[in-house]
């Protein structure tokens, strides 16, 4: 029996017998295609309840699997394999190892909303794409991705300062992801930037590669925010049984 | 709110910039403050304004994010007294319209936000104190269609523009109340404020199917890829449509577009031409300012010569 919608499964899943005869019939080949039978035997019970304790993950549980995230997703439009709908109902199914196998992209989401925007139930689809990248990362399963390690960069910028200032960001985050500044985009862009540009300007986008940018009377505030995210810090760590895993780890060394 | 109540209340706002208009920016800072004055609407920045936040800081904690947003709106009712809080950029307006949503409807983040600002020694802000509004808002409600038909000098007519305003603006709907609400206001699926201002100035707004398409804004440098390939889409579109320039009103959008747009010309090999420029900057030009007094020279989008061609300097 020829399967017609094989684009539905995985190649790995798909058996063909090279080399199979039946009462003396040669049935090699195509004529003896099969689907090999999927058995998940190993749930994560706490899925849903770990990614729900990290922000943005707080209301997965609403989900009814209607589909308008995905239907509406920016990202999805450029790669198909990019399913928020289809990940929320491996969270809340507890099919971690399915999960993985998207373990790359998950992080791209570029928060636009739409998901959020059409969701009927307020799952906050957006909320839940940041809580499972974050997830990845807390557990091990993928290095920090470049869009952590900008957040990163950018975060710790405004709590010391509480300003931003966008050329010293951008240069420490390609020194850190290990990317040459001298890109030609990057080049022909600055070029057209400083055709127009009268020398006031210049100067003064000078100086404040030297000067920070600082909100005054900031300190009592970064103090507060610091408190905060390390309080936030060890509430993940503990709910995501990590420290227990790095235990674990040691005792198997 | 009735008509001539905001008319007269957003004569006199607090003008809070953000980073970004310090920085890749300007042009829309320069612009928009250029515009208040030639239209005689007062700007009082607020004292020590710190980041809001931005796209970035919700991903280590989103109460991280209402606080800092919560800390601009406090100084602006409790140090200087102001009701009404202007935000150009749409990053900015964004959060501080989330916060005000959050602070109004979630008890954790009021708690976290009290928390921290006993802490930093300041006010707590209280959700209602401030209005927040996009600049949009503030040009249509104090000036109004009408009003800028009495004062152009330089008309848009002849210049064909597609209207982009993004995803902060209008998503999710649930933080701006006043949006959907009936004859008069804003739409979130099909925004039309900037049209209708760019239109009272002169333009041929075109019909354009993208205008709350994202530009991969947030991803910008970290996955530029899709970034590109999110403005291509837009340009493309744009083009298609007719459209000369893009008019922005967000300073991320506007330089997403300017960034891809070269890194598309150079990483893709897809060129386009569509000029892209601020709506403060067109704005501006109508009212018969010149092209440096509205910043175009901080804009990589070259458009010198096709504002002299269109009679706008």
């Amino acid at each position: 029996m020829p399967i017609h919608e094989k684009s539905l499964i995985r190649p790995e899943n798909l058996k063909v017998q090279e080399n199979i005869e039946v009462e003396g019939i040669d049935v090699s080949g195509h004529w003896s295609t099969f689907i090999e039978s999927r058995v998940v035997t190993d749930y994560n019970e706490a899925l849903e309840e770990e990614i729900a304790a990290l922000p943005g993950g707080e209301f997965i549980h609403r989900c009814w699997q209607c589909g308008s995230c995905t239907n509406s997703c920016t990202v999805n439009a450029l790669d198909a394999d990019f399913n928020p709908r289809y990940w929320i109902y491996l969270i809340r199914m507890g099919m971690e190892s399915e999960l993985l196998r998207d373990k790359d992209i998950i992080w791209q989401c570029v928060s636009c909303n739409k998901c959020t925007y059409a969701c009927p139930r307020d799952v906050v689809p957006e909320g839940v794409m940041k809580a499972t990248a974050h997830w990845l990362e807390l557990k091990g399963h993928t290095p920090k991705s470049h869009s952590t390690i900008f957040d990163e960069i950018f975060s710790e910028q405004v709590i010391e300062t509480g300003k931003i200032e966008d050329g010293r960001t951008i240069r420490r985050f390609f020194k850190q992801t290990g990317q040459a500044l001298r890109q030609p985009w990057l080049e022909e862009m600055v070029k057209r930037l400083l055709r127009n540009l009268p020398i006031g300007m210049l100067t003064r986008m000078g100086l404040a590669n030297f000067i920070t940018p600082r909100t005054s009377g900031w300190s009592g505030a970064r103090d507060a925010i610091k408190e905060y995210v390390a309080e936030q810090e060890q509430h993940h760590r503990k709910v995501l049984g990590l420290d227990d895993l790095v235990k674990a780890a040691e005792n198997e060394l | 709110m009735k008509k001539s109540d905001k008319q007269q209340k957003y004569k006199e706002v607090a003008y809070y910039p953000g980073c970004a208009l310090e920085g890749s920016g300007h042009a829309y800072n320069r612009s928009t403050k250029a515009l208040g004055e030639k239209l005689g609407l007062k700007l009082k920045e607020v004292d020590n304004w710190n980041c809001c936040g931005a796209m970035e800081v919700k991903n280590i904690d989103p109460k991280i994010q209402t606080y800092l947003s919560s800390r601009v709106m406090s100084t602006a009712a409790n140090k200087m007294n102001m009701d009404v809080v202007m935000a150009p950029c749409n990053g900015c307006y964004h959060n501080l319209k989330k916060a005000e949503y959050d602070l109004e409807n979630d008890e954790k983040s009021r708690e976290v936000v009290d928390r921290l600002s006993k802490k930093a020694g300041h006010d707590t802000y209280q959700a209602g104190q401030v209005e927040t509004i996009h600049a949009l808002d503030w040009v249509k409600d104090s000036i109004g269609e009408e009003g800028l038909k009495e004062r152009v000098k330089n008309s848009l007519e002849g210049i064909k523009i597609a209207n982009y305003y993004g995803c902060m603006y209008t998503r999710p709907r649930h933080i701006f109340p006043e949006k959907d609400a009936g004859p008069g206001s804003e739409s979130t699926s099909k925004p039309h404020f900037m049209d209708d201002l760019l239109e009272a100035a002169g333009a041929d707004n075109v019909e354009f199917p993208l205008k709350t398409a994202c530009c991969g804004g947030a991803h910008t440098l970290s996955d530029s890829d899709t970034s590109t390939k999110l403005v291509t889409n837009i340009l493309r579109a744009a083009e298609a449509a007719g459209a000369e320039v893009i008019a922005t009103e967000c300073p991320t959008c506007h330089s997403g577009l300017e960034m891809h747009q070269i890194r598309a010309e150079k990483t893709l090999g897809i060129k386009t031409n569509v000029k892209i420029i601020y709506f403060t900057q067109l704005l501006g030009m109508a009212l018969g300012l010149k092209p440096k007094k509205v910043g175009l020279h901080e804009n990589v989008s070259d458009s010198f010569d096709f504002v002299k061609k269109k009679g706008l300097a």
